[in-house]
């Protein structure tokens, strides 16, 4: 009985003294943080995707809690109604939100459009393949369907579809980070406006060949016509390099340059469906 | 003891079928089409137009800047289009299109500058060599396609002592420096010193691997006599044709990391570079066709063509009897260094030592499996890396770490990816994080 009460003494006895030096040293060398720092942080998404331009939440949260102004801080991953929270916390006036973006990709080779032309069975990964051929698919400025983005996406909102062998994009969980921009070897993600409801019209190619190698290469290419040019009422739309390129800034998403084009290489989303297109998949 | 070198290496099944069987001659065709881009550096600048008529040899795209190679044409015709065409990758490069009427192939086969005469070539001087082999557009001939002139003008500072003629050709399968070294063995010799007289090196040595031993013998036998320039018979060990590799070799010294054979007085140059360099000098002739090894375990005519740059591969491969109906691969290059290609209708370029066929079964990579830590890629590195640690680090983009680990110096001779029992695509990954550490460095600066 002895044994034990001595055993219960002696190691709590241990126990206080050691809790007692932890106590005096964490008091004694303690690090004075401002706690807008952790405030902010705990409003942040903690994906640290990198899309402010910090290397992560923390540093953003230090240089919001350190800023004068907030001009120039932006987390593309938060809402404006996070970053009026965060203005609120620093006690600065809140900036003015910027369009929020989303990522697209300017490729719509799918398996369908583009027939595999070639095996290729090195490594998963884009700029490996990249680096070694214009890819199974053919087209060497198309989606390599390696997935490199989709590893370097935080939130989950890009997908690689396994019977389209290409990447698609939700547009509900991509944040406009820019992560992915930074990762395809081919360049072939921009951040664009999201645009009312998600309404956005792009050229879906980046094929810079001329006409008639573009054509060989997939049935949904740019073959630089210029015809949706010349549609444009808004003159939005430019031709480089035997490229389409719809500026986004300038697009009234009128869609007159959809049907024009004698490719289906520029795609509209998120427009609400008119009974007449209705109609007409029903007749097809 | 033969020589060779110590750091690493391995012995590869050397399947060279097409060893000692002599050049044939592909003649020339009718269309060809030359690309600008066939060396490392700056894209050489496109000088004649649409519908000019030019002569075999003449220039057609002149070099851009130093680093860089002058282009000229195998035949003789009429430049039909000037435009973009896929390398065997699919990647488009710029090219021109010459096509040949009756007349021009009538003028061709009489053509023949007028060769040097022995005063002549007596009385260049260094820098007149120079310039005529970088007039002529020579380009290391090994594969690399490095403009020969920037290798044969070291820096001011430095002091050449001895020049190295790669005659290793330590790729299995490859035979085209074995046939030429058969077959050209006095123009080689006579190349050799024009490389000295330009670089003011007093020896020279040619290194050959031991299971070349007719070749060896041959230099050998006429070289007797000579003392500037020797033969060094090497221990058959890949990859003894790397620059380094060779160097310790040969001399015993090491390069350091990072920097260049010059850095410890040597210069390297190819066989097939002094072959050229010969033509270039004494036959007046710019650098307009090369040796292809065209091989494969179930090709009907394996040989050693004699090639005019720009034909069609295909038409390179017809010569050899056409693509064996078990492919599965076609590379460019040997086994080990060289890349699959996805066409055989793109036209040959400076820098393409070997076509090789590779069976279906063969060429398929067996699946990949976790490291087991086994070190044989490390005790195979010939440059003392850890590939193991290598491609995880690529992986997880840690790019200071890969470049305190040395990724820069990986020659990329796939010995780790070949020994690795797990089957990794070590090299693949190793590879992509030397190109990440490189543009990060110039990203920095």
């Amino acid at each position: 009985m002895d044994l034990v009460v001595l055993s219960i003494i002696i190691l709590g006895g241990i126990g206080i003294v050691s809790a007692l030096m932890l106590f005096l040293t964490a008091k004694k060398f303690a690090v004075k943080e401002n706690p807008k720092i952790a405030e902010i942080e705990e409003l942040l998404p903690g994906a640290n995707c990198g899309g402010c331009g910090r290397s992560g939440c923390h540093d953003f949260a230090v240089a919001c809690a350190c800023a004068k102004s907030l001009e120039g801080l932006h987390c593309p991953s938060s809402s404006a109604e996070t970053m009026a929270r965060i203005a609120s916390i620093v006690g600065l006036a809140k900036v003015a939100p910027t369009t929020p973006k989303v990522a697209v990709l300017h490729c719509n080779g799918t398996c369908a459009n583009r027939p595999k032309k070639s095996d290729y069975d090195g490594p998963k990964s884009c700029h490996i393949e990249h680096s070694l051929y214009l890819g199974a698919r053919g087209c060497a400025y198309g989606c390599l369907g390696g997935g490199d983005c989709v590893s370097a996406c935080k939130f989950g909102a890009m997908v690689l579809n396994p019977i389209k062998g290409i990447v698609e994009i939700d547009d509900e969980k991509c944040v406009g980070c820019g992560a992915c921009v930074e990762m395809c070897p081919r360049k072939l993600i921009e951040l664009r406006n999201k645009g009312p409801r998600g309404m956005r019209v792009y050229v879906a190619c980046a094929n810079k060949d001329k006409g008639a190698l573009a054509m060989k290469e997939c049935s949904v290419s740019c073959i630089g016509c210029g015809k949706c040019v010349k549609e444009c009422p808004h003159g939005a739309i430019t031709l480089d390099d035997n490229l389409a390129y719809i500026d986004y800034a300038k697009c009234k998403l009128c869609k007159k340059c959809v049907p024009v084009c004698p490719r289906n290489a520029i795609i509209a989303v998120n427009f609400p469906v008119k009974k007449t297109t209705i109609v007409e998949n029903k007749e097809q | 003891m033969l020589r060779t070198f110590i750091k690493g290496g391995i012995h590869i099944p050397e399947n060279k079928i097409t060893a000692g069987a002599p050049i044939v001659d592909v003649p020339a065709p009718r269309e060809v089409v030359v690309t600008f881009s066939q060396h490392i550096g700056a894209i050489a600048v496109c000088c004649v137009k649409v519908g000019d008529q030019v002569k075999r040899g003449q220039l057609i795209a002149k070099a851009n800047g130093v680093v860089s190679a002058n282009v000229h044409t195998p035949i003789s015709g009429k430049v039909k289009s000037i435009g973009k065409w896929k390398t065997a990758f699919g990647y488009p490069c710029d090219t021109v299109t010459i096509v040949a009427s009756d007349e021009d192939v009538a003028f061709d086969a009489e053509y023949q500058p007028e060769a040097r005469t022995d005063e002549e070539v007596a009385a260049l001087t260094p820098d007149e060599i120079k310039d005529i082999v970088a007039e002529a557009g020579v380009v290391g001939l090994g594969g690399a396609a490095f403009p020969t002139k920037v290798k044969l003008t070291p820096p001011a500072d430095s002091h050449a002592e001895v020049l190295i003629i790669n005659g290793a050709e330590c790729e299995p399968y490859l035979t085209n420096d074995h046939a030429l070294m058969l077959a050209c063995a006095d123009e080689i010799i006579e190349g050799v010193q024009y490389i000295m007289r330009a670089t003011g090196v007093k020896k020279a040595i040619i290194g050959i691997e031991n299971n070349k031993k007719d070749a060896i013998s041959i230099l050998k036998r006429k070289l007797k006599g000579n003392k500037s320039i020797k033969v060094q018979s090497l221990l058959t060990k890949y990859p003894q044709g790397g620059e380094k590799q060779l160097i310790k070799a040969i001399t015993g010294k090491e390069v350091p990391v990072g920097g260049l054979p010059i850095s410890v007085g040597v210069i390297v140059q190819n066989v097939a570079t002094a072959y050229a360099i010969y033509r270039a000098v004494r036959l007046r002739e710019p650098l307009i066709s090369r040796i292809i090894t065209v091989t494969g375990k179930s090709v009907a005519n394996p040989g050693n063509f004699r090639v005019y740059i720009g034909t069609q591969l295909k038409k390179v491969i017809e010569a050899a009897g056409g693509i064996p109906e078990d492919t599965g691969k076609i590379i460019i290059g040997g086994p080990m260094m060289g890349r699959a290609i996805v066409s055989v209708d793109t036209p040959t370029i400076k820098g393409v030592s070997g076509i090789l066929f590779i069976n279906e079964t063969e060429s398929r990579r067996v699946e990949e499996e976790p490291c087991i830590r086994c070190g044989a890629c490390v005790r195979d590195c010939p440059m003392g890396l850890e590939p193991y640690l290598l491609m995880p680090l690529t992986e997880n983009n840690e790019l200071e770490q890969l470049e305190e680990h040395g990724v820069r110096n990986c020659i990329e001779c796939g010995c780790c990816a070949y020994v690795c029992p797990s089957h990794r695509p070590l090299l693949d990954f190793i590879r992509l994080g030397k190109t990440k550490v490189n543009e990060m460095i110039r990203k920095k600066r």
